[in-house]
Formats: structure tokens, C-alpha cells, sequence
């Protein structure tokens, strides 16, 4: 094994054109292993400068590569982010928190990772760095399938920059799952709501663990605009026919598939009523 | 370039120590086999289980997840910094409280609970449970952890101590606590002398297949370091262990098939580095895949694979207890039921994965394992390895959680190979994987009961079959199967009965002991009927089950008149708490349409000591020139206390201060045998030989247990031939009758009760169930501690609660902590234990066993409480949410 760990990003880029794999908090990569060591050329991210933390500038906020999950629970963020916090508390465990990165979550691509749905819904889109060059493009077109995303050879996720059109309102997120802590989800929701007077005016509703990869309910967003907030009824419908739209749940050992769908529908209604409650 | 280089230093616990290992290796790793700091435990390397967990800044990580050259520069503190760092009073509130039992987890816990108390120097229950959230225990349920993180920092009384004759009823700490608390402990990993060499196994991929091995010697040659390459071409003895010695069929490396995935058929030894690098996946062998089968019902097929040539259509055994007309009294039932129930295989799940090492002392054998059964372990090895019994000792390391699993062995008979052959000490640590994929489990079952009872709600008749799949080894499935028919009747009167049940060979992982030993599963079937009837009969269901409790001079379907009967008491003591459970419940749903509550109830008994068989426990003890009171205890403390409960139990009948006993083992060339820790035997069986030698003592002494006169006494006594001035041993084995042909005999001498009340909550939308409040109601004949009653009734509640909501171990998919889920901090209800004590005058004291008896009644009491709630009647566990979903609507829909 070669372990690189370097303080400067172009340190880190020149080693990641050469093929060195990528690691960050380690909280995918080491369990993998099941007890054996790392082999080849690893590139640790974690001692790079500037990389770790929330900034806020004029237009967006950036959170850099290497920013735990806990650094997120402790930073000062705007409503439209308390989805992402509360996501961020359901990762793993206290421990997991401490050293998972946001930018690791979205890399290992699970379908079932607790920060994309809370991200899917702020529009959060990915800076990926090579050598020789820098990208941005949106979260969604990132993750392209179950443990699959766009990074291309010697491509390093360097942050997720959150644009502040996308951040207002309010938001929440909720998980099923079979027990308290340490769980991974059997369904996972996230909303972004702006409300005037109890109407929802604008809306993002993301699902996780229900599809390869993490899905908004773009129909049903639409479907929810110009409603009050406090009648699911009004939008049953639309939820139900925009869920058998653009999820694609699986039976597996946490559920079936009858049941995810059902109880994506009910995690939303409560995700709603959620954020409504904070936007009193 | 940044590219660090060996010699990183790292700052542990205050002292700056340079490191020689990779700075990719994971932290725990280096802390454990660098620094010998070997309080941090590793229980899964993937960050699962928490039990590493270790401060970076202060911040809890877990050291399994950080690689060294992360943990470079940062301020690191373990376990065995604490003190140091000002925790001192941590470690001793976990001693007060009893939140160590095996003390695995401990460490972890601890680590976890400093990082809060730092902040929050008097925490609430929900952040203690947040932040400690991450660390798995199996063995304490919890609430004791949580107790003594709230008041770590409460002003410190001192701890209890017993006075002369008053050991036995004191609420004392654990004799045996504080290496647990303070990183000491050495369990199964955590001996690592110079120069031992490193033992993998090669284990099978699939689960049923037939290998040829390449050319192990040119594999040898291509890997440096590698010094042994064993085969079952390499083992001396008789390549079949089983602890049952009759059904033996478990060979300790598989010879031209595995049957099993998982199972072990070469072992590769060398130098520690080398062989931990290894990548296995290169080792020379060819895989020639067979049919399998992993279910009882797929094994019982006609086409089915013969797992065993010996035992036609994969049937190990079968057990059955039978009496009056069972047929007739159903037809004749006012009332009837009936249920098919199937329930999942369970893993143990202790948090440490077996280990141990083994050398060689002159010519005999020394293994250092963990372990539930020292001299099983003995024999077993001995006979594998082809050597006199004496030629082998066994000296358990601590273990880190058994639950039966720990009394087959494992890496026994490899390490004390690889050792003979090498002649040098060798170590062995299993992943976590290995020890999920390769050890016991608790039978997976499928049963039918049919109950009637008369227009009273008195239970006439009850018929049971069950099918217990026994997976691809003997081990404990003669035991299950024998047990089952005995017990499943639950406590109750049961004129008509008609039991059986058979253990089925599949593939899967073989099953053996599991707190229960089957009676968990049948007290399921049991439990649901007797809810169908009482719900039918239009009975309060706690009345219906106390109409039916044992009495004594009640004679049980096997014959045996019962005296001492504890279960009414049990039940009747659930009745303050059932009316409160319930009014509440009704005030909640009346105003709740979501989300509704119930109550339920179940019960349980439980035959301490061996089935029909003999079980002995011999104690000895003595007296050193110097006065020392030194107590030869073989009885292997897994955490659930036998070190302090015989040493109470001993002092008090030898007049002697409990606090000055020294312990000694066990060892088999140290202790007598004080046969194995299962079947809730220790404190009644080996308790029985402790009070029978403490009141030889002190018949020696002439001690009036007034005072210490004796000590002078003894100073110019000569030595006898075990190096005392006095010294007794007395052994007790519990009086039984075998069963005959019809299930009829006197199985045990002593048979323990329980009742268990529990209230839940059901989300109607999301089959979601969070259990509120568990209150538990146990005979003990005679409590010997209360606190560590307590922490057997937390612990096994919570195993209980995982079996009835989370807990399924799917072969080849759930080999990890993630996939496979036992209960966490937040999913336990708040326990309340009630004692009674009702005098079992074959036990110590009147003390009789509670280790297994507190899981039986939690699984079917929280069903009976979904149901309850809910409507829904769950028949396949875990019920987890999309079953208990599915029933509640095929409930909602009749």
C-alpha cells in the first residue's frame, strides 16, 4: 500500500490523475474490507487545505469536500437546511458522523444514503476537479446508478456548491427504518416547502432508498403548488400517480415493494406537516 | 510530496509514541497490536458495532474507521487513558450500576460517554441515548448503561459491601469489574505474546460443495512468511467434534465436502503480517458446487440432498412428550385454536468475534479462548487432536458475550493444531463475517399448535409440531429437540398433550444453543394460541393465564409432580401493572388514530441443568497459611455473573467476608469442573456445590462465622496435598429421571418462572412498533444479587425484543452488523423487574436459574401486544414493519 496524504489540492488532483483511489472519512472504503488492509495507491483528501467546511458567499454556499457530517449538525444554516441536519443525525452514528463526509455519501452512491434526498431538494449541484479541469453539474445527473456516478478517471469531488435560490423555505426529512440507531432505510424522504399563508407556494420532495438512485417528485411538486399546506388530501392523487411515475422500489430484506410505496407516501405527508410546523 | 513514512508518531493518551506500521493502517489495529493498548476492542471493522470507539480531540471516532496517518497530530484517548483524563468517575459509576456484564462493549461505551459528559456533565436519558447510540451491547439491554452515564457525575457513595453471612441478597458490584471498566480484561484477542504466529482459515464460499486442493507447497513457497499450511490431512485424532458425543458429526476442517458456507477446510499460518496480508481469494483450491438446501421444508422434500448418509431424509432426531387423549380432548374443546408460526434464524451477535491462542507448555497443550465450556472444550480438542485429556488445558480468556454459541468450539481445535505443529504460540481472530457465517445460531422454526379449552377458559388439550432447522451440524439440535416437547406447554396445567418436534439438517449455519434452547420458539406457538382463546372466550387474557398457571401439586404432560410453582405469583403480579397498561392504552387510543397502543402478556418456564442428564458442578475451596480464603470457581463468568453470584453464595454458607475471597479460574488445571455455562445451571447447580463446600469450611474452621478467630488458627497448620491448611471440594449434581418413550420422567430438579407484561405502540400507517414499557415478573427462588438479576432481565429482554421486531439471519446476505440488526439504545422499552421469591429447596439458598427463563416471555408478550394495539395477528418473525403492515390489514379486512 502507498498512502498519500497530501495538504495542497493540486497535491491531491496530480495523485488522483495518476490512478490513486480516493478516500475521505473511510466509512465506506475501510468496512469493505472486512478487517484487511488497504492495498495499492490511496489518496487521503482529508489533510487537503481549504476543503473542509460550509462557506457562504453572495449567490451560494459551498460545502467543501472533506466537510463531516457533523460539521454540518454544528454549522449555521438557513431553514431550507434542516432537512440536511436532520439527515446528517440519522448517519450512522454519532462516530460515522465525526468522520463521514457529505461528498463521500453522494461518491459511494447508495441508493440508500441519507444525504441525498436532504440535498436533492436544495438543487445542490457537484464540483468534480481533475488535473486540468473543473465542472459543476447538478447532484442528479451526478449519481447516474446504484454505485455509479459521473466521475470520470482521475476526477475528484472537490465540493457541493448549494445555489440561495434553492434555499429558502423550510424542510425536513424522514427515514423508516427497522430500528433507532445504526439503520439503514427501508424509505427516506426529504421536502423543501415555501409557504405564504399556509399555501405551499414553491416545493421539493425527494425520495431515497425507493429507486436506483434517489428521485425527486417533480410532478408532484408541481402538483402541490397553490395548496394548503395542511390538506394531504388535496394532493393524494398526484403523489400517488407521481410515486408510481419515477419510483421503482425493490424487494429486499428491510421490505417489499408494496410496501415502500405506501409508505413513501405516508413519510411525505409527514415530512410536510413537519416542515409546515416549522414554518409557523 | 506529503507521502508519510514509518515512524508516524501519535499522541495516545498524553505520551507521544512513534509508530512503525503503515500509515494506512486502521487506527484500531495499530493501538491493539503496536501499542499493546488492547482495551480498544474491535467487534466488526466496519464501524457497526462501536465498540473501538475512541477520542480524536475529544470527539468520539470509531478506530476501525481512521486510518493512522488521520489520527496523526490529533490528541487520541482510550480506554486506558481515562483516568488521566479526569473519568475516573465514569469507570466507577459503571461499576456501581452494573452497566459491565461481559465487558466487551464496555470500553466504547465508555469512550462515548465521556465525549458527552464533557459537555453535558449530567445528561439526560435521550442524550445519553443519541450519543451512545453507536456502541452495540448484547448483553445489558442497556438501561444500565444509561444509569450510570446520567449520574457519573452524582456525588460518590461508597460502594455496598456485605457484612459477614449477608453476602448473599446484597445489590453488590461485580467482584470481577473493575479490569472490565478499565481496558485489563484479556478476552479471546487481546493476548498477543512476542512470536506467535497468525492463524486464517480458507473457508467455504458456497453452501454445499465438494474441493480438491492444488499444490499447497508451491502456494507455500510463493508466499513468504507463511510457515504452515494445514489440511484435514494434518489432524491426528478424530476429525468430528459435537458437544452432544453420541450425534459427533463436525469435522474441524471439512475433508472432501463443506456443507455449510462458512465452514473451514485449511488453515494458513505464519508470520502475523504476512498472513493478515494475504489475499485467501489465491489459495489453491477448486470448488465443486452441490445441490443445496436451506429451508425444512425444502430438506424434508423427497428429491432433497442427503445431508448426512446417516440420517435419512435430514432428520438429526426428534423429541415428544405426550399424555392423556389429546385428540379427543380437542374434539371435545369448547373452544379451539390454531396457529402456524415461523420464526427466522437468530445470531448471537456478542460483540466479540471468537479468538483465542494457543501453545504449548512441555508437552501439553495450553488454549487461551474464549469460551462457555472449559472442559468441552478439553475434550473436544483433546480427542481432534489425538491427545489424553490431560494433555490439554483449557484456560478461558474473558468472553465477550456466548449465549450458547461459545459452548460449541470453534477455533479450539485449529489453534491448538496449528500450535503442535509449529510449536510455537498461535493466534487466531475471527472476522466478523467468519463469525456470523461459521458459528451456531438459534433454530429457525415452523410449528402448528391447536389448544382447546372448556367453556371455563380451562385449557384441555394442547397438540404441538415443530420442525427446527438444524442447519448442517449435529451441535445442540437432540438438546433443542428434547427440550421443546417438554416446555411447550408453557407453565400451565395441560391434561391433554401431544408434542413433538424434530431437528431437520439443512445447509444453513448449523443451529445449536441459543438462551432457550428452542423453548423461545415454542413459547411463541403457545403463547398465540392461548391469546386466540382468550380473545375467542371473551377472557381478560392475564385472567385466562392465571386460571391456568401451575400450582403446586400440579403434575406436568411429562409425569413430574411440580412443587415450588412460582407462576401464579408471577402473573398475579402483573396485575397492578396489566389494569394501569391498559388504562392507559384505552385513554391513548381514544384519542389517537395513527398511531395505537396495547398490552400483552406471556409466560415462561424453564428446566435449569441438563435434560434427564447428568450435570455436576464440584467447588473447591481453601484456606493459605496467610489466612487467604481462596475459592477454586470453574464456572465460566460470560458476563453473566457467576464470579460474584457463587463467591456470595459461598461466603455466606462458610461464614466467611465475601470481599476477601480470592478466585481462582477457571482452568481446567486450576479449577474442577463446574460443567458449562448454559442451560441456566451455574447459580443453582455450581451455587448448590458452593454453599455444600462453604458449609464444609466451615464445619473445617469450626468457624462460627463471628469474627475472624479462625485466622489465628490456621498460621501454624501444615499443607495438605493442594498446598492448603484446609481445603474442601463438594460437588452437586441435580437429582432426574430420564424420559421414556412417551416423554415421561423427571427431567429437572428445578424448574424457574416468569411472566412478562408489554406495552407497545403500533403506527397503523407504517407497521412501525416501538415497545414503551416491559415490566418483568421472575421467580427466583431466592435473588442472590439484585442487581446483577436485573441486568440478566434487561439483557435478555432485549434479545427477546430483537427476536420479536428486527432479528433475521439470512445465509449469505446478513453477514455484517448493518444487514443483520439487534437493538440499539433507543429500541428498548423501560424494563421494570419484579422479583419473587418463592424457596426452591433444591437450590442454593432457595436460588434457582433466571439466565434463559428472562428472553422467553418478551417475544410472544409483544406480539400478544401488537396485537393488542392493532388487530394484527403476526405468524412469521421478525415482525418487522411490512409484516406487521400486512397483517394489521388482513386483520382490518375480515
Amino acid at each position: 500500500m502507498t498512502y498519500h496524504r497530501p495538504l495542497q489540492l493540486n497535491q491531491a488532483l496530480e495523485l488522483a490523475a495518476m490512478g490513486a483511489r480516493v478516500l475521505a472519512g473511510g466509512t465506506d472504503i475501510l468496512p469493505a474490507l472486512q478487517g484487511r488492509d488497504l492495498t495499492g495507491t490511496v489518496l487521503d483528501l482529508t489533510a487537503v487545505t481549504g476543503l473542509r467546511g460550509i462557506t457562504e458567499s453572495a449567490k451560494r454556499y459551498r460545502i467543501g469536500a472533506t466537510t463531516r457530517w457533523s460539521d454540518v449538525i454544528a454549522a449555521d444554516l438557513p431553514a431550507a437546511f434542516d432537512a440536511l441536519k436532520q439527515a446528517a443525525h440519522e448517519v450512522g452514528s454519532v462516530q460515522i458522523q465525526n468522520s463521514g463526509t457529505v461528498a463521500g455519501n453522494i461518491v459511494n452512491a447508495s441508493p440508500a444514503a441519507d444525504g441525498v434526498p436532504a440535498l436533492l431538494v436544495l438543487d445542490a449541484d457537484v464540483e468534480l476537479s481533475g488535473a486540468n479541469s473543473k465542472r459543476l453539474i447538478p447532484l442528479a445527473e451526478f449519481i447516474t446508478g446504484v454505485r455509479r456516478t459521473a466521475l470520470l478517471p482521475g476526477e475528484i469531488v472537490t465540493a457541493l456548491e448549494i445555489s440561495k435560490s434553492a434555499t429558502s423555505g423550510v424542510s425536513a426529512f424522514q427515514k423508516l427504518g427497522a430500528r433507532k440507531y445504526l439503520v439503514i432505510s427501508i424509505a427516506m424522504v426529504a421536502v423543501r416547502l415555501v409557504l405564504h399563508n399556509g399555501r405551499i407556494e414553491q416545493a421539493a420532495v425527494a425520495v431515497g432508498a425507493c429507486s436506483p438512485v434517489a428521485r425527486r417528485l417533480t410532478g408532484f411538486e408541481a402538483a402541490l403548488r397553490g395548496l394548503n399546506v395542511a390538506q394531504p388530501s388535496a394532493w393524494r392523487a398526484a403523489l400517488q400517480a407521481d410515486i408510481t411515475a419515477r419510483l421503482d422500489p425493490i424487494d429486499d430484506i428491510r421490505a417489499n415493494v408494496g410496501y415502500r410505496i405506501n409508505a413513501v407516501a405516508e413519510l411525505i405527508d409527514q415530512a410536510i406537516a413537519a416542515a409546515a410546523q416549522e414554518g409557523e | 510530496m506529503t507521502r508519510l513514512t514509518p515512524n508516524t508518531p501519535l499522541n495516545v493518551n498524553g505520551v507521544v509514541r512513534d509508530i512503525a506500521a503503515p500509515t494506512g493502517r486502521r487506527l484500531s489495529d495499530v493501538l491493539r497490536d503496536e501499542l499493546g493498548l488492547t482495551g480498544t476492542k474491535i467487534g466488526c471493522d466496519a464501524g457497526d458495532c462501536g465498540a473501538c470507539t475512541v477520542l480524536l480531540d475529544g470527539e468520539p471516532v470509531c478506530a476501525c474507521l481512521t486510518t493512522v496517518a488521520q489520527a496523526r497530530g490529533a490528541d487520541i484517548t482510550t480506554v486506558e487513558g481515562l483516568p488521566k483524563a479526569g473519568y475516573a468517575v465514569l469507570q466507577a459509576s459503571f461499576l456501581r450500576f452494573g452497566a459491565a456484564q461481559c465487558g466487551i462493549c464496555t470500553p466504547g461505551m465508555l469512550m462515548a460517554a465521556a465525549a458527552l459528559i464533557r459537555k453535558v456533565p449530567h445528561p439526560t436519558t435521550q442524550q445519553v441515548e443519541d450519543a451512545l447510540g453507536g456502541v452495540l451491547c448484547r448483553c445489558t439491554g442497556y438501561a444500565k448503561i444509561v444509569e450510570a452515564v446520567k449520574r457519573a457525575n452524582d456525588p460518590q457513595p461508597k460502594p455496598l459491601k456485605a457484612e459477614i453471612g449477608q453476602a448473599v441478597g446484597a445489590r453488590l458490584e461485580r467482584l470481577d469489574g473493575q479490569p472490565k471498566v478499565d481496558g485489563t480484561e484479556i478476552f479471546g484477542a487481546d493476548a498477543t505474546p512476542t512470536g506467535a504466529l497468525l492463524v486464517r482459515a480458507v473457508r467455504s464460499p458456497h453452501f454445499h460443495a465438494g474441493f480438491s486442493f492444488g499444490d499447497l507447497a508451491v502456494w507455500q513457497a510463493a508466499h513468504p512468511g507463511v510457515v504452515s499450511v494445514l489440511t484435514a490431512a494434518d489432524i491426528p485424532g478424530v476429525n468430528c467434534f459435537g458437544t452432544i458425543p453420541s450425534f459427533a458429526d463436525q469435522p474441524a476442517l471439512a475433508e472432501t465436502h463443506a456443507r455449510l458456507r462458512g465452514e473451514a477446510v485449511a488453515l494458513v499460518v505464519g508470520d502475523p503480517d504476512a498472513v493478515h496480508a494475504l489475499d485467501l481469494a489465491g489459495f489453491p483450491i477448486t470448488w465443486l458446487v452441490l445441490p443445496h438446501v436451506l429451508t425444512t421444508a425444502e430438506a424434508l422434500a423427497k428429491a432433497a440432498p442427503q445431508i448426512h448418509a446417516a440420517r435419512p431424509g435430514n432428520i438429526l432426531t426428534s423429541g415428544h412428550v405426550q399424555c392423556g387423549d389429546t385428540q379427543a380432548a380437542l374434539a371435545a374443546a369448547a373452544l379451539t385454536a390454531e396457529v402456524t408460526i415461523e420464526t427466522a434464524y437468530v445470531e448471537h451477535a456478542y460483540i466479540e468475534p471468537e479468538a483465542g491462542i494457543a501453545w504449548m507448555d512441555g508437552d501439553t497443550l495450553v488454549v487461551q479462548a474464549c469460551t462457555q465450556a472449559p472442559v468441552m472444550d478439553q475434550e473436544e480438542t483433546a480427542k481432534v487432536l489425538g491427545l489424553p485429556k490431560h494433555r490439554v488445558r483449557i484456560i478461558p480468556s474473558a468472553t465477550g458475550g456466548g449465549f450458547g454459541s461459545k459452548l460449541d468450539v470453534s477455533l479450539q481445535p485449529l489453534i491448538g493444531l496449528a500450535a503442535m505443529v509449529t510449536g510455537r504460540p498461535c493466534r487466531m481472530v475471527y472476522s466478523r463475517a467468519e463469525s456470523m457465517t461459521s458459528t451456531t445460531k438459534r433454530h429457525p422454526s415452523y410449528a402448528v399448535a391447536r389448544a382447546g379449552c372448556d367453556a371455563d377458559g380451562q385449557i384441555t388439550a394442547l397438540m404441538y409440531r415443530g420442525d427446527f432447522n438444524t442447519g448442517a451440524y449435529a451441535s445442540w439440535g437432540p438438546t433443542v429437540a428434547g427440550r421443546v416437547p417438554v416446555h411447550a406447554s408453557g407453565p400451565y396445567k395441560t391434561p391433554n398433550y401431544d408434542a413433538s418436534a424434530r431437528a431437520v439438517h439443512t445447509n444453513g449455519p448449523t443451529s445449536g444453543a441459543f438462551r432457550g434452547f428452542g423453548v423461545p420458539q415454542a413459547a411463541l406457538a403457545q403463547e398465540t394460541v392461548y391469546e386466540d382463546l382468550a380473545l375467542a372466550g371473551g377472557w381478560d387474557p392475564l385472567a385466562f393465564r392465571i386460571r391456568n398457571a401451575f400450582r403446586d401439586g400440579d403434575r406436568a404432560t411429562f409425569g413430574q409432580v411440580l412443587h415450588s410453582t412460582g407462576i401464579g405469583e408471577c402473573l398475579e403480579a402483573l396485575q397492578a401493572p396489566w389494569a394501569a397498561a391498559k388504562a392507559r392504552a384505552a385513554e391513548w387510543n381514544a384519542t389517537n388514530h395513527h398511531i395505537k397502543r396495547g398490552v400483552g402478556v406471556a409466560s415462561c418456564w424453564y428446566g435449569c441443568g441438563n435434560t434427564g442428564l447428568p450435570n455436576p458442578s464440584t467447588i473447591r475451596a481453601g484456606i493459605r497459611q496467610d489466612g487467604t480464603i481462596v475459592l477454586h470457581q470453574g464456572a465460566t463468568d460470560i458476563g453473566q455473573g457467576s464470579n460474584t453470584v457463587i463467591s456470595q453464595i459461598f461466603a455466606d454458607a462458610a461464614g466467611l467476608p465475601v470481599d476477601q475471597i480470592t478466585l481462582i479460574g477457571p482452568d481446567t488445571a486450576l479449577t474442577p469442573d463446574c460443567g458449562k455455562t448454559s442451560a441456566s445451571r451455574q447459580t443453582f447447580v455450581t451455587g448448590r456445590a458452593a454453599q455444600k463446600a462453604g458449609e464444609a469450611l466451615r464445619a473445617k474452621l469450626s468457624n462460627s462465622g463471628e469474627g475472624a478467630a479462625w485466622r489465628g488458627r490456621v498460621a501454624d497448620m501444615p499443607l495438605d496435598a493442594l498446598g492448603y491448611v484446609v481445603s474442601v471440594e463438594e460437588t452437586y449434581d441435580p437429582p432426574t429421571v430420564p424420559l421414556d418413550e412417551n416423554g415421561q420422567g423427571q427431567p429437572y430438579a428445578v424448574y424457574g418462572y416468569g411472566a412478562h407484561m408489554a406495552e407497545v405502540q403500533v403506527d397503523l400507517r407504517f407497521g412501525t412498533v416501538k415497545v414503551l414499557e416491559l415490566v418483568a415478573a421472575h421467580d427466583l427462588g431466592r435473588t442472590i444479587n439484585p442487581m446483577l438479576a436485573e441486568g440478566q432481565v434487561e439483557g435478555g429482554v432485549a434479545q427477546g425484543l430483537g427476536m420479536a421486531l428486527m432479528e433475521e439471519y439470512i445465509p449469505g446476505r446478513t453477514e455484517n452488523l448493518h444487514d443483520y440488526l439487534i437493538p440499539t439504545f433507543g429500541d428498548m422499552p423501560k424494563i421494570r423487574s419484579i422479583f419473587i421469591e418463592k424457596p426452591e429447596p433444591e437450590g442454593p439458598f432457595g436460588a434457582r436459574g433466571l439466565g434463559e427463563h428472562v428472553l422467553i416471555p418478551t417475544a410472544p408478550a409483544i406480539l400478544n401486544a401488537i396485537r393488542n394495539a392493532s388487530g394484527a395477528r403476526v405468524t412469521r418473525l421478525p415482525a418487522l414493519p411490512y409484516r406487521v403492515l400486512a397483517a394489521i390489514r388482513e386483520a382490518g379486512s375480515d
